[in-house]
């Protein structure tokens, strides 16, 4: 089985700011805008190189939103900025209205989603954002596993017309996935299609952000007690690579969904929607259960609610018995 | 340039469409739309320059009107198939099932000179501001224009984009609150008084001019070139439009009661005699 090994770690924000910094380069449409988190969101590098290109809005999301919307009649392609939580449900009529149900090409990118944005606690840590955004009509909804993957979807989304939400996270964490190369247009992030990482034959895990890495750790595990897992990287949640996930499940018959996130309304549910129209089968959803999330370091947060190579393993056990 | 006679026969044309249109699906928001009649005709056939007959959503070198106040559709629907957008027919339509006419107006159905859907309250001013600002970065010299309900300032998002547009100097734009003093459940002032607006947005930093006569076209044409002159210092410029929700129909004036409500035959036949055609109905 193909082994992933990683010799440096870095945010999934960084890889975000990275790719602003080089969309700031070479596409003069793009614009950024953000509520008062610069640092947080790295775009201090896209902000120094493109000054007038970029607009602070101060602790006012709705307000954001809508100028993102406006700006976009003018030809801009406007990114905005800010923690998941006042991505989505703060601004959810905003999104909606005036950038969905207006066509209009906004892409929203989202730091700091989940539970690994740590000791802020519940407040901060969404978990139903995936399911807000995956709901709107028209909305592309990608949620990316690390520093490389990050950059290149942040750079592909701006070829993409129509309105993004880029789902993002805090914690360092290993860069495995290959590096984006401007010169070769090598390793393009594709939106919509997911990427098989590891061959299998028992179990299908179909893994989104933070989870990928984790995943990964669960189908080496698996594979010292001689099961196989063939392993999804299913970044763009919508639209879903249904083609992908059901060759995969013909061969192996079962499925564990992973996310950091809330299994109600999550890639957990796409899939089974998938699942129950064109091949059912025995799923396990690893992820949040119904439930908010509290202080602690990010390590600590994803142990406590089985979000890890533990939990994988052990939901895949646990689907192979029910096939 | 129309003459002040034209401009007025415009506008009663505009009213006839708007009672006949809600009239027609027995919904729809007339008392907003007849308060707002002559501000919106002003705009499109004296004040803006805009190209009807090839409508691009991205409005390069031409002013740009943002309606916020999205249930007043009627009257922004008959204005702009009256200077050409779409055909005058398409008014037929209205509320009904497959049509580009929707209860609010959206982007969503392709119909030409909508730039932007809005019902949903207190977000036109932000998208105005983000249109504005895209004019600047394009070193687009035309100005952004928007109409909001008095009511509609009851929500929050609107205060973060009036402190915004003084903060960031957006003095490419003139906005326009249709002050009627009267929202579904009341006058403003039942329902949640709001002091002084005028107060409120000069305190948030921007330039301030009043219309008191928000019915009376000359009125209006003034008070625009007045805010027009205004532009390009610094400032985002606020017009207060007092109007009169229901204008134009004596029994639509001086009530609340017409916001939301489509007149019964026999009311609309009324209102039409009070209206006589004098561009031809749709």
């Amino acid at each position: 089985m193909k082994k992933y090994t990683y010799t440096e770690k870095k945010d999934t924000r960084s890889g975000f700011g990275t790719g602003l910094a080089h969309l700031g380069r070479t596409n003069p449409n793009v614009v950024a805008l953000c509520a008062d988190l610069i640092g947080s969101l790295k775009m201090d590098e896209f902000i120094k190189e493109n000054p007038e290109r970029f607009f602070q809005i101060g602790i006012a999301e709705a307000n954001m939103m809508g100028i993102a919307a406006g700006l976009t009649i003018g030809g801009k392609i406007p990114f905005t900025g800010t923690f998941a939580a006042f991505s989505t449900g703060r601004v959810y009529d905003q999104i909606r209205q005036s950038i969905a149900y207006s066509d209009k090409n906004v892409k929203i990118c989202a730091s700091h989603a989940g539970l690994t944005l740590g000791e802020d606690g519940a407040t901060h840590q969404i978990l139903e954002d995936l399911g807000l955004m995956k709901m709107i009509p028209g909305m592309t909804v990608i949620n990316t596993c690390d520093f490389n993957q990050t950059e290149a979807a942040t750079i592909a989304i701006a070829e993409h017309e129509g309105p993004v939400y880029l789902r993002f996270g805090r914690p360092v964490v290993p860069i495995f996935m290959p590096k984006f190369t401007d010169t070769e247009n090598e390793n393009k992030f594709v939106i919509g299609k997911g990427i098989q990482m590891t061959e299998g034959n028992d179990v299908t895990i179909v893994a989104t952000g933070h989870l990928v890495w984790e995943a990964l750790q669960a189908s080496e595990a698996l594979e010292k007690e001689g099961i196989t897992a063939e392993v999804i990287n299913i970044h763009t949640i919508k639209p879903l690579d249904e083609e992908l996930i059901l060759k995969s499940i013909a061969k192996t018959g079962c499925v564990v969904t992973a996310e950091e996130h809330n299994i109600i309304g999550g890639l957990g549910e796409s899939v089974a929607r998938t699942l129950a129209l064109n091949n059912p089968v025995p799923q396990e959803f690893v992820g949040t259960q119904d439930t908010f999330g509290e202080s602690g370091t990010p390590a600590q947060l994803m142990e406590k609610y089985n979000l890890n190579a533990a939990a994988i393993v052990a939901a895949s056990k646990k689907v192979i018995k029910r096939t | 340039m129309a003459s002040i006679q034209e401009l007025k026969d415009f506008t009663q044309q505009v009213r006839r469409d708007i009672l006949r249109m809600v009239h027609a699906v027995n919904s729809g928001h007339p008392g907003g739309s007849l308060g707002c009649a002559e501000y919106i005709t002003v705009l499109y056939q004296e004040i803006m320059k805009h190209n009807a007959e090839e409508f691009d959503m991205d409005g390069k070198d031409q002013d740009l009107f943002f309606l916020s106040n999205g249930h007043i559709s009627p009257v922004f629907y008959s204005v702009l198939s009256r200077s050409g957008y779409f055909p005058v027919s398409e008014l037929a339509t209205f509320r009904l099932l497959d049509s580009r006419l929707q209860g609010h107006p959206t982007t969503h159905e392709g119909l030409e000179g909508i730039r932007i859907a809005s019902g949903s309250l207190g977000q036109g001013m932000s998208v105005a501001l983000g249109a504005a600002q895209a004019k600047k970065l394009n070193g687009d010299t035309r100005l952004v224009y928007s109409l909001h309900g008095d009511g509609e300032l009851q929500e929050g998002q609107n205060w973060e984009a009036i402190m915004y547009a003084a903060a960031k100097k957006v003095d490419n734009y003139i906005a326009a609150v249709d002050v009627n003093l009267k929202q579904i459940d009341g006058t403003t002032d039942e329902v949640l008084p709001m002091g002084s607006i005028k107060a409120k947005f000069e305190a948030f930093g921007w330039e301030v001019l009043e219309v008191k006569e928000g019915n009376d076209i000359e009125a209006i044409i003034a008070g625009v070139k007045k805010a027009q002159s205004l532009t390009g210092n610094g400032k985002p410029v606020c017009i207060l439009l007092y109007t009169e929700m229901g204008n134009g129909v004596d029994f639509m004036m001086h009530t609340h009661a017409w916001h939301g409500k489509a007149p019964n035959d026999e009311q609309l036949e009324n209102a039409l005699s009070q209206n006589p055609a004098t561009l031809g109905d749709y």
